[in-house]
């Protein structure tokens, strides 16, 4: 509480919630919620760096940007374990076996808490999932890519990965307390992973020519694609002035792409392995890397449905909600079951 | 046969035992029937991928002849492995995965808390870790056998389904030959007559509860112990070791 700004916006919490509790103050209640609308008083809150939780009055359509921000983002953890998965069964030694399968498990239990988080904005899991299923609800086009060599592996920990830790270390402080909250222990494993992508990277790059070719054919094929991640350019992305404005979002698209441009190039330049982009140079002037153009044709193309694997995404994840069904009801069944005889 | 010879053996079944079924049930990564189901299965798959780590670099060691853990696991052939034929089925639906791991975990309890007991200490310390994890995976496949039977009328009757299915490999659990004769002699292998008799109270109390009937023991399958696998452990390792044998030699 340094601010008067600040300590106003908290006394207006505490009236607002309990007003009983300080009859005193009721009568100033009234006045001052004519004066503050409550849209205003939820702006005033998200400008003193207060969350936003749950039970509060939040506009609606910053609920529906978080519900579809939030599930979006469960939505790719989980169809993101599809592309990785796909080489557990042909990990090459028991060590990197065992730390994909942890590492796999961990998207699942980050799809967890973001369809929880979701769940306090009053969407259930069912119609969540539901969306998904049927292709109403997006995901991250990156899994729309094939994992085609052991590489992919480690491109996908190292780029895809660290592409989302950008994204994610911003979200820690995103105005939604449930939502930020999820974030801090996602950022955690996450950052685990893009070492543990970085590592496999850099055994292939000091490995046999061979191994080192997958390394460099793979991040030619994911570069790109990583980049897009960040989403549209600044200038064309139609969500981002209110959610900077709710502090949903702190920094945009643009700023977060080059933070991560400027660390990899560093990165792949130990690895020994050539960044596929012929136009980028340091700019010693702004301190940043320039990059060439993203072929937004193909990132538009891919989020459209046409990428190369969107079919196969979707296609695995009804099978298993399909074929899942019966054991679904099961458990249901029997806890039903349950509980009358307990009642009984 | 020498001790150390027997050893070895025992170790590798143990190990691909572990391996085997960590595998399929790797398989299920991102397609179980719900996301916490996923989590639990890829648990499970870790836990037994952990535990065949600890045989399968006792099994080396005890070989003396320099075979790490990979060697072990990705160059030896089908008919060079040594797991039961019960982890190398199929997935099939999820009564099917869970029945074959109940199977297994009724099992693999009571073995590994015998071997706790034995007189080698690197055993007794790798089955003294194991031991609290097969506890917890043998709650959770009795929890889902008891789900399915007494659920819904499908669910039951898949659960009966995968049990008469699959209870031809049961037997393969209890079988002994020169391998288990010898440790047994010497103190390190427990008596497989106590593992079964442990296996078949348990059985017993879940099948009960889950409503379930419990298969007549009729011809058991063998030959997983001697390397006569069913058709599928090839294409299961052609998978595996894809890497490895594709580009000898190279570092992972």
């Amino acid at each position: 509480m340094n601010s008067p700004g600040l300590f106003f916006v908290h006394y207006l919490m505490i009236i607002n919630e309990r007003p009983t509790a300080y009859p005193i103050f009721a009568n100033i209640k009234t006045v001052a919620m004519e004066d503050l609308k409550l849209e205003e008083l939820f702006q005033a809150k998200v400008d003193a760096e207060l969350k936003i939780e749950p039970k509060d009055w939040m506009p609606e359509k910053y609920r529906k940007t978080l519900i579809r921000q939030i599930s979006q983002h469960a939505h790719s953890e989980v169809v993101g374990m599809l592309p990785e998965g796909n080489w557990i069964t042909r990990a090459p030694s028991l060590r990197r076996k065992a730390i994909l399968l942890a590492k796999v498990q961990d998207e699942a239990g980050h799809g967890l808490y973001l369809y929880s988080a979701c769940e306090t904005l009053g969407a259930t899991r069912e119609k969540t999932v539901e969306d998904l299923n049927s292709g109403k609800a997006k995901y991250s086009s990156i899994f729309n890519y094939p994992t085609l060599t052991w590489a992919d592996i480690g491109a996908v920990g190292w780029l895809v990965d660290g592409a989302a830790i950008m994204n994610q270390v911003m979200l820690c402080r995103t105005s939604y307390g449930p939502y930020a909250r999820a974030m801090v222990r996602i950022c955690k494993e996450e950052s685990f992973h893009q070492r543990q992508g970085y590592e496999i990277m850099s055994v292939l790059a000091k490995g046999t020519p061979e191994q080192k070719e997958m390394a460099q054919d793979s991040l030619n094929r994911w570069w790109w694609p990583s980049l897009m991640m960040f989403g549209p350019s600044d200038a064309n992305s139609t969500n981002s002035a209110d959610s900077m404005k709710w502090k949903i979002k702190r920094q945009s698209n643009d700023e977060l792409r080059q933070t991560f441009i400027d660390r990899t190039v560093q990165q792949a330049e130990i690895l020994g392995l050539t960044i596929p982009d012929a136009k980028l140079k340091w700019n010693e002037d702004t301190k940043h890397y320039e990059w060439g153009d993203i072929d937004w044709a193909e990132f538009n193309n891919v989020v459209a449905g046409n990428g190369p694997c969107n079919k196969e995404r979707l296609v695995a994840r009804n099978k298993a909600h399909d074929e899942g069904a019966w054991v679904r009801e099961a458990a249901m069944a029997y806890a039903g079951k349950q509980a009358k005889r307990k009642a009984a | 046969m020498t001790i150390q010879e027997a050893l070895f053996t025992y170790c590798l079944r143990r190990g691909d035992d572990n391996l085997i079924l960590s595998h399929r049930l790797g398989e299920w990564c991102g397609h179980g029937p719900q996301l916490e189901e996923d989590i639990a299965l890829t648990n499970r798959a870790l836990d037994l991928i952990g535990q065949a780590r600890n045989y399968l670099q006792y099994a080396g060691q005890v070989e003396g002849k320099g075979r790490s853990e990979d060697d072990l696991a990705y160059l030896r052939n089908e008919r060079q492995y040594t797991n039961v034929k019960l982890v190398e089925q199929p997935n099939g639906d999820y009564a099917h995965t869970m029945v074959r791991s109940f199977l297994f975990d009724a099992w693999h309890l009571p073995l590994q808390q015998a071997l706790t007991r034995s007189k080698d200490d690197q055993l007794a310390a790798i089955a003294s870790k194991a031991v609290k994890e097969i506890a917890y995976h043998l709650k959770t496949s009795g929890d889902w056998m008891i789900r399915f039977g007494d659920g819904t009328a499908e669910s039951h009757q898949r659960a009966q389904r995968a049990l008469d299915d699959l209870w031809t490999f049961s037997g393969e659990l209890f079988a002994t030959d020169d391998v288990e004769a010898v440790l047994f002699a010497a103190g390190i292998a427990p008596d497989m007559a106590a593992v079964k008799s442990a296996f078949d109270s348990t059985v017993q109390s879940v099948l009960t509860e889950a409503t379930l009937k419990r298969p007549m023991d009729a011809y058991m399958a063998t030959g997983g112990r001697q390397g006569k696998h069913s058709e599928h452990l090839g294409f299961m390792l052609a998978e595996m070791q894809y890497l490895q044998r594709a580009y000898p030699g190279a570092i992972w």
